[in-house]
């Protein structure tokens, strides 16, 4: 269980973000500028933590001028500098968007659009002025000026500005592959493009906003720890401030320096100073996934998803069914059925169609069968369900069960219980039957197979360890999506699945509690897109299923899902980590700073100096330098997300309970009692 | 072996009240207990209630506040007006206002602090009326509040949280009276007075010394002052004195008493929430910071104390001073322990006698909040705003939205935990700094130095957590600290209920989550050790710089802690 296993695109991934590295040297440069710049008090203020953190530094330097000292300037010095670091923490994420955010900002066009009218008249005119409704004519070599759906023509398309992919796709209109982005590099031929979304609203506009982090707004469980923050802050105050007066009854005086300081480590520093920059990173891994989300809210309910609909085609299987075996009728030859199998296929381009001739030729060494004259091929339609080819009077077909039997009988053929018994044995196996008929005789059934991904049962495994239900999405007959749901090991299936049924899953698992994460791309798809919790529309998908959706996958490959919701988790458990070790963090502190406070009146509170610290104001000092430094050590991890094993919920809480409860309580006494060690080295003190 | 005996006799008998009184008081709180029904159709016809009708959590609260002020006024007017009032047999005069204001938030906070010695204040009618009356009622607003807590879990899209009257009346009538009644003949059987009858004089032949010892109902206000969790005792000398706690048999039944309430409460919310296993998690919480004080106390009561070890060359000295010497000190530091965890606050031996240690127990029983089990309905929904901080932090760790017992925890429910959570350090913390900043404040304390520090501290605290057991040493019964002490018991009473009936009210409105192996299991070890964390991080957090001036200070003058 413990094994990472990583999907077939992980590898490619890595290899795409591997150059970038958590920091560079420009975004550090921006990022040191960032950290002044949020000095700003309206921005300070939105961070109730950190804000407490500006107060007490404002009130420590009036002190430190009113009675300067080593100590006091110093503490103050370290007490800014917990500012600073808590802003550079949240630009060094923001600069890495706003690095993205550039190279997108770069490809958008500023060349004209060519306008055409109803008449057909064309018009130059500048991108700022499309307006939602207008048509305009891209051919090879102009730059698609806006969102838009083709209406009329088809052309390959580079969509490597916002996909990374190298290769171009094809976009064509009608079905679902019509949508073009804005931005995006026509190759070939022509096309005419209805425009849905005027300047300033582009996917990539948005997208540009998104990763900037511009429109970032506080996402639920944000709003949640915020306030556990702020009530963590508010009850240190008191604490605080009452000590002024405690420390007067007991006859013992206390500087306000101190007790600035004392604040300052007691509130969550750590985790008020990387709440932002966790949630930008967050965003920012789904970016580097090539996955954009509308919202953050979205990536949290990632997080949460306790039931993956899954297509069986594309995400489950590689998609591509190959002709697998012959299974002849009684009394009839399989190499005759094989004959007429690669007969009804010389002219069929789709895959599958090719891997019946290659079948046939590889089993029977059959081959050079060409098209006659007389030979008249008959494409696959939705209606007939059925291919092949006439040859004068004689009708070769292969098609769908059903289809194949009426066609049979329709004809005066005999259908004996064997085609059924055939076909479903076919089915069993997870297999695609498909009847050839010859006439009015069925001869036989060819398997088709399609091939579960590698390793994606060991990927089940683990979401199921996560507590996440899989449930394979199929149009196929319910043997055969059995079969292959064993196969692949998912834990429910839909077979026969229709958009209708597809919502009716998802509002029945919502029902029970569930929070549902889909993939989908077609027009069909919106409406259970929108009602999913977490719905990933492909790039190549339709406006309507982009629009409906609340991801999009740019790299349009529904396994992603699986990331998606990783990455969800990691970002929640990053929170919760750094808010435990925050927290955990004080107990050390406070040996380190009551004693101080507190030794010259009441000296066997020495006791309590269990680190052995040099002396009181070394002690102080060591506090508040361990607490800015610690933020600084933790941005790294903050970026990049604590490690995340797919585990049980037991398994993960053990885990970082341990590393950031546990470790969060001790490593505090190490790190005070080392850097008061380099104080007294330095003979600072 | 005595003390293993006790314990086991005591684990024994609140393990059946657990399962049994636990089970029970959740059929009277849904209504399918009937016995005693044509009482409770009286009484909702008295108050105009329908039985019926639930209630909203703002309605529930509104009734719940009502009510409270009104039994505040009539407390009031009864301690201010006694000396025209009947059964005033040694015709005592009115209740001063401060301490008549002190007093009357004190019992109906289920404080039951007492800033006056009750046999030469309070008259036989204010005893009764004013003060035992109360110890029903506020035991009764304390668990209601809990079982709407309880119900806010159990429920899903719900908009009510039950009937706050409806709740009362049925606690009251099927619980509390009839096991007060019950209990308080077999007080009387051991030795309990219970009488209308003036004070007796006796003269001692041989010296020639008077003395006038005080009589009065004294079994009936005992035992429900230890079955609702009160603890305002009808003497000076509370459970120390023989008339309220004749003997060993009854000391162990006041012990029994006092936590069966609260222990059993746990059964009772897992039996609703229908997660037994949850309940108990909760109990063992409860046990595990129990018998960490019980033990804690008893090792530092039994060690001789340094001072007198060294005016006795080293001979070992029991610390008998203020214990209860019929008992011995394991039977006083556990009735002791056992009413300060359970917010009760009364006593049979004086705190303010124990040694540092020993008082700190009692101290830090408060600090973390009262939920070692802590008072009647009080220790249980202050435990479940401990789980839900819990549960936020740990849910996240687990990589959810973080849920607990099917309800996801967002803004509004960690806000309103976080309240219910905060606002007794906070306003114990600032009213302690008021105190020790004033003149009136810092007349109060006997003893100088961190002792000092520590009474005035543990009399806020007491108040602050609506505990009321006192460490003496203060002379409270002065208009500063009777004002003081009276807002700060609302502001912990009050201050804490609220927001818990808001929760309530959230948590019913929200729909319940489905459990998947993804979700966080709220009843494991692992988890408890969490809510242990968290309850000792926030109480440590907020009151280590406090204690470390007093009782640590106090504790460390002699270089070592025991």
């Amino acid at each position: 269980m413990e094994t990472t296993t990583k999907g077939p695109e992980a590898s490619s991934k890595e290899k795409k973000t591997a150059g970038k590295g958590i920091i560079d040297k420009a975004i550090l440069r921006d990022a040191l500028k960032g950290a002044f710049t949020k000095l700003h008090p309206k921005v300070q203020v939105r961070n109730p933590v950190m804000f407490v953190v500006a107060v007490g530094t404002v009130i420590s330097i009036y002190e430190s001028i009113k009675s300067p000292s080593i100590f006091t300037i110093s503490v103050t010095a370290w007490l800014a500098l917990t500012v600073l670091f808590a802003n550079f923490a949240e630009a060094v994420a923001e600069g890495r968007g706003k690095a993205q955010a550039n190279t997108l900002r770069s490809m958008q066009t500023h060349t004209d659009a060519r306008r055409i009218d109803d008449k057909g008249v064309e018009t130059r005119v500048s991108t700022a002025e499309l307006r939602r409704g207008d048509f305009v004519v891209c051919e090879a070599g102009d730059v698609i000026p806006s969102d838009g759906e083709i209406v009329e023509g088809v052309a390959s398309v580079d969509e490597s500005a916002i996909t990374g992919e190298s290769a171009p796709v094809i976009r064509e209109s009608g079905g679902d592959r019509s949508a073009v982005t804005g931005g995006t590099l026509v190759l070939s031929d022509r096309i005419v493009v209805e425009i849905t979304a005027e300047k300033g609203k582009t996917f990539l506009d948005r997208m540009i906003s998104l990763v900037e982090g511009a429109s970032r707004q506080k996402t639920p469980n944000e709003i949640a720890l915020t306030i556990l923050l702020a009530a963590l802050t508010i009850i240190f105050i008191p604490v605080t401030v009452t000590l002024y007066s405690f420390a007067s009854f007991g006859h013992a005086t206390v500087s306000v320096v101190v007790l600035v300081a004392l604040t300052v480590c007691l509130i969550p520093t750590t985790i008020g100073a990387l709440l932002s920059a966790i949630g930008i990173a967050g965003m920012d891994r789904l970016v580097q996934k090539n996955v954009l989300a509308t919202s953050g809210r979205a990536v949290e309910a990632a997080g949460d998803v306790s039931t993956l609909l899954l297509d069986k085609t594309g995400t489950i299987t590689l998609g591509n069914r190959m002709a697998a075996n012959f299974y002849p009728m009684d009394g009839v030859d399989e190499q005759e059925l094989a004959l007429a199998a690669q007969l009804s296929s010389l002219a069929d381009s789709t895959p599958e169609g090719r891997s019946i001739v290659v079948l046939a030729k590889e089993k029977f060494g059959i081959r050079g069968q060409t098209m006659g004259d007389n030979h008249i091929f008959v494409p696959f339609s939705a209606y007939t369900r059925m291919s092949g080819v006439d040859i004068g009077d004689r009708m070769v077909r292969k098609g769908a069960t059903e289809a194949v039997k009426a066609f049979a009988v329709s004809r005066g053929g005999t259908v004996t219980p064997q085609v059924d018994q055939l076909s479903d044995r076919v089915s069993s196996h997870g297999g695609t039957p498909l009847l050839v008929l010859d006439g009015n005789r069925i001869l036989g059934v060819i398997e088709l197979k399609d091939t579960v991904k590698d390793g994606i049962k060991e990927r089940f495994a683990q979401l199921r360890a996560m507590g996440i239900r899989t449930v394979m999405i199929t149009g196929d007959n319910p043997i055969t999506a059995a079969a292959i749901a064993a196969e692949a090991g998912v834990d429910s299936f839909l077979a026969e699945a229709t958009p209708e049924r597809k919502m009716e899953l998802i509002i029945s698992e919502q029902a029970g509690g569930k929070l549902v994460a889909m993939t989908g791309d077609g027009t069909n798809d919106a409406p259970a897109l929108a009602k999913a919790d977490v719905g990933v529309a492909m790039n190549s998908g339709t406006n309507a299923a982009k629009e409906a959706g609340n991801m999009v996958d740019l790299d349009s490959n529904p396994t992603k899902l699986i990331d998606i919701v990783e990455i969800g988790k990691q970002l929640l458990i990053t929170r919760g980590a750094l808010t435990t070790f925050s927290i955990a963090n004080d107990v050390a502190k406070y040996f380190a700073i009551i004693p101080a406070l507190f030794v010259a009146r009441f000296p066997g509170l020495k006791a309590l100096n269990i680190m052995a610290l040099h002396s009181p104001t070394s002690a102080v000092l060591s506090a508040v330098i361990f607490n800015a430094i610690i933020i600084i050590v933790l941005i790294p991890l903050a970026l990049r997300g604590v490690r995340f094993k797919p585990a049980s919920a037991s398994h993960l809480l053990r885990r970082n309970v341990m590393i950031y409860g546990v470790g969060g309580l001790i490593l505090p006494f190490i790190g005070i009692k080392l850097i008061d060690l380099i104080l007294v080295f330095t003979r600072l003190y | 072996m005595n003390i293993a005996l006790t314990i086991l006799a005591l684990l024994i008998v609140l393990g059946i009240s657990w399962r049994y009184l636990g089970s029970y008081l959740e059929a009277v709180f849904e209504g399918r207990v009937k016995f005693l029904s044509f009482i409770e159709r009286r009484f909702y016809k008295l108050l105009g209630v329908d039985p019926e009708a639930e209630q909203s959590w703002q309605s529930y609260a509104r009734s719940l506040i009502i009510f409270s002020v009104l039994s505040i006024a009539f407390c009031y007017g009864i301690l201010r007006l006694q000396a025209h009032l009947p059964l005033n047999q040694s015709h005592l005069p009115g209740v001063p206002p401060a301490l008549a204001w002190n007093t009357a938030v004190s019992f109906i906070t289920n404080t039951n602090w007492q800033n006056y010695a009750g046999e030469t204040t309070m008259t036989y009618l204010s005893q009764m009326m004013a003060l035992v009356v109360p110890q029903f009622t506020s035991a009764a607003v304390g668990i209601a509040a809990a079982i709407a807590l309880s119900r806010g879990f159990s429920r899903k899209l719900s908009k009510t949280i039950g009937n706050f009257w409806v709740d009362i009346t049925r606690v009251i009538i099927y619980v509390l009276l009839p096991v007060a009644f019950i209990a308080a003949i077999v007080f009387m059987g051991q030795g309990a007075v219970q009488t209308f009858s003036h004070s007796v004089t006796i003269r001692n032949a041989a010296t020639g010394f008077k003395q006038t010892i005080p009589l009065g109902p004294v079994a009936s206000l005992e035992t429900i002052k230890q079955f609702g969790t009160n603890g305002g005792g009808y003497f000076n000398a509370n459970g120390a004195h023989p008339f309220e706690d004749p003997t060993a048999m009854t000391a162990f039944l006041s012990v029994v008493l006092l936590l069966a309430i609260p222990v059993s409460l746990t059964y009772t919310f897992g039996k609703m929430i229908k997660r037994k296993r949850t309940g108990l998690l909760l109990l063992a919480t409860m046990a595990f910071f129990f018998f960490v004080s019980l033990g804690v106390a008893t090792v530092a009561e039994k060690a001789p104390s340094p001072v007198m070890s060294a005016a006795t060359h080293g001979q070992v000295v029991h610390a008998f001073e203020g214990k209860e010497s019929r008992f011995g000190i394991f039977d006083s530091v556990l009735y002791d322990v056992a009413s300060t965890q359970t917010s009760t606050g009364s006593i049979n031996s004086q705190l303010d006698s124990y040694s540092p240690v020993g008082g700190a127990v009692a101290l830090g029983g408060m600090m973390l909040g009262e939920v070692s089990p802590g008072g009647v309905g009080s220790g249980l929904y202050t435990i479940l705003a401990f789980a839900i901080v819990t549960v936020f932090i740990a849910g996240l760790m687990v990589g959810r939205t973080p849920e607990f017992l099917g309800k996801k925890i967002q803004a509004k429910e960690i806000k309103l935990a976080s309240i219910a959570v905060l606002i007794m350090p906070i306003v114990v913390l600032v009213a302690t700094a008021i105190a020790v900043s004033v003149p009136a404040g810092r007349a109060g304390p006997l003893n100088a130095g961190p002792h000092g520090f520590s009474e005035i501290l543990y009399a806020i605290t007491s108040q602050g957590n609506n505990n009321g057991s006192a460490f003496g040493g203060l002379s409270g019964n002065t208009a500063f600290y009777n004002i003081i002490g009276g807002v700060v018991m609302l502001l912990g009473r009050f201050g804490v209920m609220i927001p818990v009936l808001a929760l309530s009210g959230s948590l019913a409105a929200a729909p319940i989550v489905g459990e998947t192996d993804g979700t966080l299991k709220t009843d494991s070890f692992l988890f408890g050790s969490l809510l242990v964390g968290v309850i000792v991080i926030v109480g440590a957090l907020s009151f280590f710089p406090v204690l470390s001036l007093g009782p640590i200070a106090e504790a460390l003058s002699h270089g070592r802690l025991f």
